[in-house]
């Protein structure tokens, strides 16, 4: 009982009951109320930000995973594509594409024919709703197939971007105005087309596979090239700054003597994870390609170049990486008779790989999306035409990156190819928000493993 | 001047196995351990007591040269292991701490299963040529740290999933395992149980049969009971060195005798 009273001593002193708050402890709440206020407008207006971004680019770039197309029966006349019908290769070789634009015409015309539309539109303005990529594609598949000279085949033809514009709303009646390249009958005829069966708007594999195209043809223009551009550059960059960074990062945390060399060292690998992209671009043109000659344009160049974007973002990441090894566990090695090296190898670097995953993953995100240095070693504009078909090829050859491809199309003036900027923005976002999920998921997973 | 000579006289009458002579440890300008001279002996456990933060750590990292891992630490003075000059410039120290085993002051096993933790040793210094002879190594051991009963069927089981105190028996079985000559313990049982204390003790008294053991305790108890020679620091001075029995019973400086009562610490 005495006990008690001297308890509650104190306690009279606070304030009567515990039951209510008192001033000082109702100030803080509501500080502390506010405080998460503020937390969760944060995020809210983050969050906000995200949704708009997101919407934004979903749908102005989810158009350019759709194209019109037109399918025609063609027939590969003989008369036409091989004279002496001697199927000589060399000389079907020589029809030139101009040589298959009457197939097309004449398509165009039976196609009417059969299906009753009216017309008052010549074939050839008929045919002139398609890409001026048609011949070309007729040609290719002629010199393929030379067996199928003289049957009728039957071809899926992409319609041109002002064609494909009006099936996605894009282009009107009123915006064709003063457009050369297209008149308002051949929308009228476009109608028809579609109303018969003939002009689809379907998915189109070829934006995701394709290559670049001229600026005449934005409606074959594909990223596939550019990625595969892309891919060859992030392999340069892993193969060079992932061991270059971790061996450099160890040397610096677990050997290296403290002092003002090391300092300087130190001080100045921060600094160059904060010197601008397009000063390792410049530093590229003029050391890998002025000075040692390495060939523009060349994604050995750009991976070059990204390596040295992403050397101080690894090394930084793999340093903090080590540090957060206890050195309780580099004694414990050391106490058992391992050597430095072996205390290293064995023992810090297992604990710090996750960190340094998640790092390097980081780092190599950032470098796919990064375009500044790109524009300077020149993998920028229409470049390649084909994937590469081999490893030199690919490291060696001209090709673009997806940043440099989407930044090329941006800038270009029809509208079609700024809705296909959009769309290889998705594919951009997916890659960056896969890596990133992938540095997350690797970190959880090698965390929860002790 | 006349304890010393009188320490030096029952201390030559033994052998030794680690001689040091005018010991100084600097970290940068702090002066943390002032001219000591202390031998170990062969089969003997020798304590170190003092008060915290007099250098007994300090000290005791001197003699399989973890201080080297501290860049700032400097030691100066002759450290001699079986007559040889440990910090030589031709000795590797590496090859030392296989002889000079040592048991840390916090609990550190490696992240890395039971039977991982005590193999790495002999792993490294190819102790054993095959699966068994390790498996017989990490066994023996195991059992000497009086931890074989409760890990035994777990030893896949991550080392770091282990009881505090489970892990520092851990630590002096992974440290036994490479048969060292001369063993270090930094306050083996300060995260101990009084049981699993007793099984250490135990572990110490048997290792003395083969080994020289140091111990560093701030236990009087543990020392007294274990001990066969006491080394008292104070303010990085060794104060005071001799048989456990005269430093306990019958101190020569007023310093210790205030120290075991319990005045100073
Ligand atoms: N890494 C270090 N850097 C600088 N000074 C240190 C370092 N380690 C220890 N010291 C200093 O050296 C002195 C002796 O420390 P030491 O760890 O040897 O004491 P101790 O006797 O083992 O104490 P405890 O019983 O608390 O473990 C202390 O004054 C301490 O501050
Ligand atoms: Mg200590």
């Amino acid at each position: 009982m005495t006990d008690l009273s001297a308890n509650s001593a104190p306690a009279t002193r606070h304030g009567a009951s515990l039951l209510k708050q008192n001033a000082r402890t109702r100030r803080r709440n509501r500080a502390e109320a506010r405080f998460r206020a503020y937390g969760i407008a944060a995020i809210a207006v983050g969050l906000a930000m995200l949704l708009v971004l997101v919407f934004n680019i979903v749908s102005k770039g989810v158009g350019a995973y759709s194209q019109t197309f037109v399918t025609l029966e063609v027939e590969l006349s003989e008369s036409k594509l091989d004279k002496k019908g001697n199927r000589d290769i060399e000389e079907i070789k020589k029809v030139s594409t101009f040589g298959y634009a009457p197939l097309i015409n004449n398509a165009f015309a039976a196609a009417v024919k059969e299906g009753g539309l009216e017309t008052r539109l010549k074939p050839k303005d008929q045919a002139g709703i398609l890409s001026k990529s048609a011949p070309a594609q007729l040609r290719d598949y002629v010199i393929a197939n030379p067996d199928k000279i003289g049957e009728t085949v039957s071809f899926r033809f992409l319609a041109n971007s002002r064609v494909d514009g009006y099936l996605k709303g894009r282009v009107t009646r009123d915006s064709i105005a003063n457009d050369k390249s297209i008149s308002a009958e051949q929308l009228d005829f476009v109608d028809q087309l579609a109303a018969a069966g003939i002009l689809k708007k379907t998915f189109n594999p070829d934006f995701v596979l394709g290559s670049d195209a001229s600026d005449q043809r934005p409606e074959s223009a594909g990223i596939g090239v550019s990625m595969v551009g892309s891919l060859f550059m992030m392999l340069v960059v892993l193969a060079l700054s992932l061991p270059i960074g971790v061996a450099a990062s160890i040397y610096l945390e677990e050997f290296a003597p403290k002092n003002w060399i090391t300092d300087i060292i130190e001080v100045n690998i921060s600094n160059l994870a904060a010197v601008p992209s397009i000063v390792f671009g410049i530093l590229g043109l003029a050391v890998f390609i002025n000075y040692m000659h390495l060939p523009m344009s060349a994604p050995l160049v750009g991976g070059l170049v990204l390596t040295l974007m992403t050397l101080p973002t690894i090394i930084i990441s793999t340093r903090a990486s080590l540090k957060a090894v206890p050195p309780s566990i580099r004694d414990a090695a050391l106490g058992v008779g391992a050597s430095k090296m072996q205390a290293v190898f064995h023992h810090v670097l297992p604990l710090a790989a996750p960190g340094i995953l998640t790092g390097t993953i980081i780092g190599l995100a950032q470098a796919l999306g990064e375009t500044a240095p790109l524009l300077l070693i020149g993998m920028v504009g229409f470049i390649a035409s084909n994937p590469p078909d081999s490893l030199a090829a690919g490291l060696l050859s001209p090709n673009s990156a997806m940043p440099a491809q989407i930044y090329e199309w941006a800038k270009r003036a029809d509208p079609a190819f700024y809705e296909r900027a959009w769309g290889g923005i998705i594919i951009l976002l997916v890659f960056l928000v896969t890596m990133n999920t992938l540095a997350v998921i690797l970190r959880r997973r090698f965390e929860r493993r002790w | 001047m006349n304890d010393m000579s009188r320490l030096e006289r029952v201390v030559e009458t033994k052998n030794i196995k680690m001689e040091c002579r005018d010991c100084q440890v600097y970290y940068g300008e702090t002066h943390a351990i002032k001219d000591v001279n202390v031998d170990i002996e062969e089969k003997t456990v020798t304590a170190f007591i003092g008060p915290s933060g007099c250098g007994k750590s300090t000290f005791l990292r001197c003699l399989n040269r973890m201080n080297d891992t501290i860049a700032t630490a400097r030691v100066e003075g002759s450290f001699r292991l079986d007559g040889e000059d440990i910090y030589d410039r031709r000795v590797d120290p590496v090859q030392l701490r296989a002889k000079v085993g040592m048991v840390f002051q916090k609990p550190n096993p490696f992240p890395k299963s039971i039977y991982d933790n005590v193999a790495y040793g002999p792993r490294i210094h190819g102790l054993a040529r095959n699966k068994a002879e390790l498996d017989e190594i990490v066994e023996k051991a195991l059992r000497r740290g009086a931890l074989w009963n409760e890990v035994k069927d777990r030893l896949d089981a991550p080392g770091t999933g282990l009881s505090g105190g489970q892990q520092q028996r851990l630590c002096i079985a992974r440290a036994i395992a490479t048969e060292p000559e001369v063993l270090l313990m930094d306050e083996p049982c300060s995260a101990l149980d009084p049981i699993a204390t007793a099984q250490v003790e135990e572990l110490i008294d048997e290792l003395r049969q083969n080994y020289s053991v140091v111990i560093v305790t701030h236990s009087m108890q543990q020392a007294a009971r274990v001990s066969q020679k006491t080394a008292f620091f104070h303010l990085g001075n060794l104060v005071e060195f001799g048989e456990t029995g005269q430093i306990f019973t019958n101190p020569v400086d007023p310093r210790t005798e205030s120290y075991i009562t319990g005045r100073i610490g």
